[in-house]
């Protein structure tokens, strides 16, 4: 396989606060290639923003990184200043938000924020980049770009808004997208259009996109790979047939027992009995022994590193190449 | 657009009809006019002919209808004091309050939204503590303090600016400007201080509030994120959003600069509108008074207006219905 494009290596998120250092992303590891479509899921808490947060120098102080690497086409940058990681942000990382509402300046037309950010990043004259933005609004399929660019934010439909954001994260053909939740403030009826956009054109642009979100439908259909998160820590991660098919983490199992078999409304995460622990109480061992149908001594005392398994990995006991329990649940 | 405009305009003529009526009450029940015109001599018949000639024996709806029409056209009556037309003082006094209105304003202004945004950008800073504090104490200290206080170092232990007046102006037509020497803006240094003091402290922490607010807002992550620059990021998108809220505000308080400047006047003796109605209440000066009331309401009205059409210009969200949205 290529050199990853990304490799993020036991990550760690921290916040200090008044009441101690609550660790939000816990030794998270993963690689993005080039062009690939990597999934993370995970319920609400787990981590997920502050992942890509991270990875784009967007923390929100107090926020930092407290530990970990992360490379990306080989050159670290988390170790970047801010004038260093500008350069990086938007022109090799775009950024696609949540709320398309809230993701654009409501006093600039998007016109104006489509050349700025492609005169930020590329030496062209400012008819040149208007050009190109009336190239980029016509693929996210703007209709009549042209006439749309002096055209306020407020006047255009939330996915339509949704539309341009992306227009805007892929501007200066950035080689990897970070989507957090692009769809999830969206009309459902709109969700399914937005995410095939999102994939579409990073399969013709060959990027590569970590698409953050809490829908396991929406990785089914979409990622290549999936890491799943629980509690600030990697769960699992491997292709996404296997992980979806073949789960090996009795977490990332119990999420797929509620992925959609029908077309109606895709669910939401799991029903498993209980809930995520808050980032003050983590258990120790396994942050998930406590909802874990598998649990045994070892996993309430000892905290499981990440086993490898190809083409996935998990963190869990069950997988312990030397676990007789592992050898035990296999065969069965 | 227009029916927002329309809607304005019928509001200000309500408020200032408001204000009229209070003016008008002014006249008619503190004190007697007539008293005040003639000597102690004057025979009760020719009070009573007076009486009946002023119309001060009319209905109350139509003395104040009269009330009404005179001020609208910048008719105030005679000033019980000065002997004079009204509106004649008040525009021989107009130019010193609102050049000191004036100045006062561009100094809360200048001063107060760079300390803002710089208390906004460097929260952590000392200075920004520094600015903070100092505002603190600007905005409880009473105003005539602050007055006294600069008259006290720079005039009496300095001896480098004058502690009264206007210095020497120059005349245009009617307006007389003491922008235009050197002992004038001498002059003006202090009473602006003075009166734009609070106003200075009360924009720079709005502006921060605003600031701080904005910066969290989505889109400025996001433009972070597109990889704008710093100065982009904060004096493109930022700072103009913080300012949309601003502009109401400041516009509002230049009203209230006008009014306060009655104390400052005072203080420095500023040959001002305000000292004209510190004076006028002294001597109940009836016309005098409900003059300057009714001239400062319809500054305070005429200001919000505009500012209202200011935000129109700069907030596109107003000026367009909100149409074009394209549904998928
Ligand atoms: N400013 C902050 N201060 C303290 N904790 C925070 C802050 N922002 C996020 N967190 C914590 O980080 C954890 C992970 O958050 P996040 O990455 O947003 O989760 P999600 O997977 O839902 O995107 C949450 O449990 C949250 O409590
Ligand atoms: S390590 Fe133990 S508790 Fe954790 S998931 Fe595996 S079996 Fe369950
Ligand atoms: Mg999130």
């Amino acid at each position: 396989m290529s050199d990853p494009l990304l490799s993020v290596r036991d990550l760690r998120v921290d916040f200090p606060t008044r009441r101690g250092v609550l660790t939000a992303v816990d030794g998270v590891s993963f690689d993005i290639h080039p062009g690939e479509i990597l999934g993370v899921v995970g319920e609400s808490g787990a981590g997920k923003s502050q992942t890509g947060a991270a990875v784009i120098g967007l923390l929100e102080p107090p926020g930092r990184i407290a530990a970990g690497d992360i490379h990306l086409e080989g050159q670290r940058i988390d170790r970047l200043s801010q004038e260093q990681l500008r350069k990086v942000r938007g022109r090799k990382i775009g950024a696609v938000f949540q709320d398309p509402l809230t993701s654009l300046n409501p006093l600039y037309t998007i016109g104006r924020q489509l050349t700025e950010t492609i005169r930020t990043h590329l030496p062209l004259s400012e008819a040149e980049a208007r050009d190109r933005a009336v190239q980029v609004l016509g693929e996210v399929g703007i209709p009549s770009p042209a006439d749309r660019l002096d055209a306020y934010p407020h006047q255009f439909s939330g996915g339509m808004r949704q539309r341009v954001v992306i227009a805007l994260a892929l501007c200066v053909n950035p080689r990897l997208i970070i989507a957090d939740e692009p769809t999830t403030a969206l009309d459902v009826s709109i969700q399914a259009q937005i995410t095939a956009l999102l994939k579409r054109l990073c399969r013709e642009h060959g990027t590569a996109v970590m698409l953050i979100t809490h829908d396991m439908g929406v990785i089914a259909e979409t990622a290549d790979r999936v890491a799943v998160l629980y509690g600030g820590r990697l769960a699992e991660v491997g292709p996404v047939d296997d992980v979806v098919n073949r789960p090996l983490h009795p977490y990332t199992e119990g999420l797929m027992a509620c992925i959609p078999t029908t077309h109606e409304r895709p669910p939401r995460l799991a029903q498993i009995e209980g809930s995520m622990p808050s980032l003050t109480a983590m258990p120790p061992g396994c942050a998930f022994h406590p909802r874990c149908p598998h649990a045994f001594d070892r996993c309430a005392a000892e905290r499981p590193p990440l086993f490898d398994h190809p083409p996935s990995a998990a963190a869990c006991w069950l997988w312990a190449p030397e676990g007789a329990r592992a050898t035990e649940r296999a065969a069965s | 657009m227009l029916a927002f405009i329309v809607r304005r305009l019928i509001q200000s003529v309500l408020v200032m009809l408001a204000v009229a009526l209070v003016g008008f009450a002014l006249f008619t029940y503190v004190g007697d006019p007539i008293n005040n015109m003639v000597g102690q001599d004057t025979s009760i018949e020719d009070r009573e002919r007076l009486r009946e000639d002023l119309g001060l024996n009319d209905p109350f709806p139509v003395q104040f209808f009269r009330f009404v029409v005179n001020a609208a056209q910048a008719d105030f009556g005679i000033s019980y004091r000065h002997g004079r037309p009204v509106e004649d003082l008040l525009v021989e006094r107009a130019p010193a309050t609102l050049e000191l209105s004036f100045a006062a304003g561009l100094f809360a202004l200048f001063v107060g939204v760079p300390m803002g945004i710089y208390t906004a950008l460097n929260r952590r800073s000392w200075l920004s503590k520094v600015f903070l504090t100092v505002s603190l104490i600007g905005v409880s200290l009473p105003t005539f303090l602050i007055g006294i206080l600069l008259i006290l170092v720079f005039s009496v232990w300095l001896g480098w600016l004058p502690s009264f007046g206007r210095g020497e102006t120059v005349q245009f037509g009617w307006w007389s400007t003491g922008f235009l020497t050197w002992d004038g803006l001498t002059a003006l240094i202090m009473p602006a201080i003075t009166l734009g003091l609070f106003q200075m402290t009360l924009i720079m922490r709005l502006v921060r509030a605003e600031m701080l607010e904005v910066l969290r807002t989505d889109y400025i992550k996001f433009a972070r994120a597109r990889g704008l620059s710093a100065r982009a990021v904060n004096f493109g998108h930022a700072l103009k959003n913080t300012l949309v809220p601003v502009i109401t505000i400041t516009g509002l308080q230049l009203g209230s600069v006008i009014a306060f400047a009655i104390i400052t006047e005072t203080v420095f003796q500023w040959p001002g509108m305000g000292l004209l109605f510190i004076q006028a209440i002294e001597f109940v000066d009836i016309p005098v008074m409900a003059a300057y009331l009714v001239l400062v309401a319809f500054l305070f009205v005429l200001i919000n207006l505009i500012v209202d059409l200011l935000y129109f210009a700069v907030d596109p969200r107003l000026r367009v219905g909100g149409g074009g949205g394209q549904g998928l």
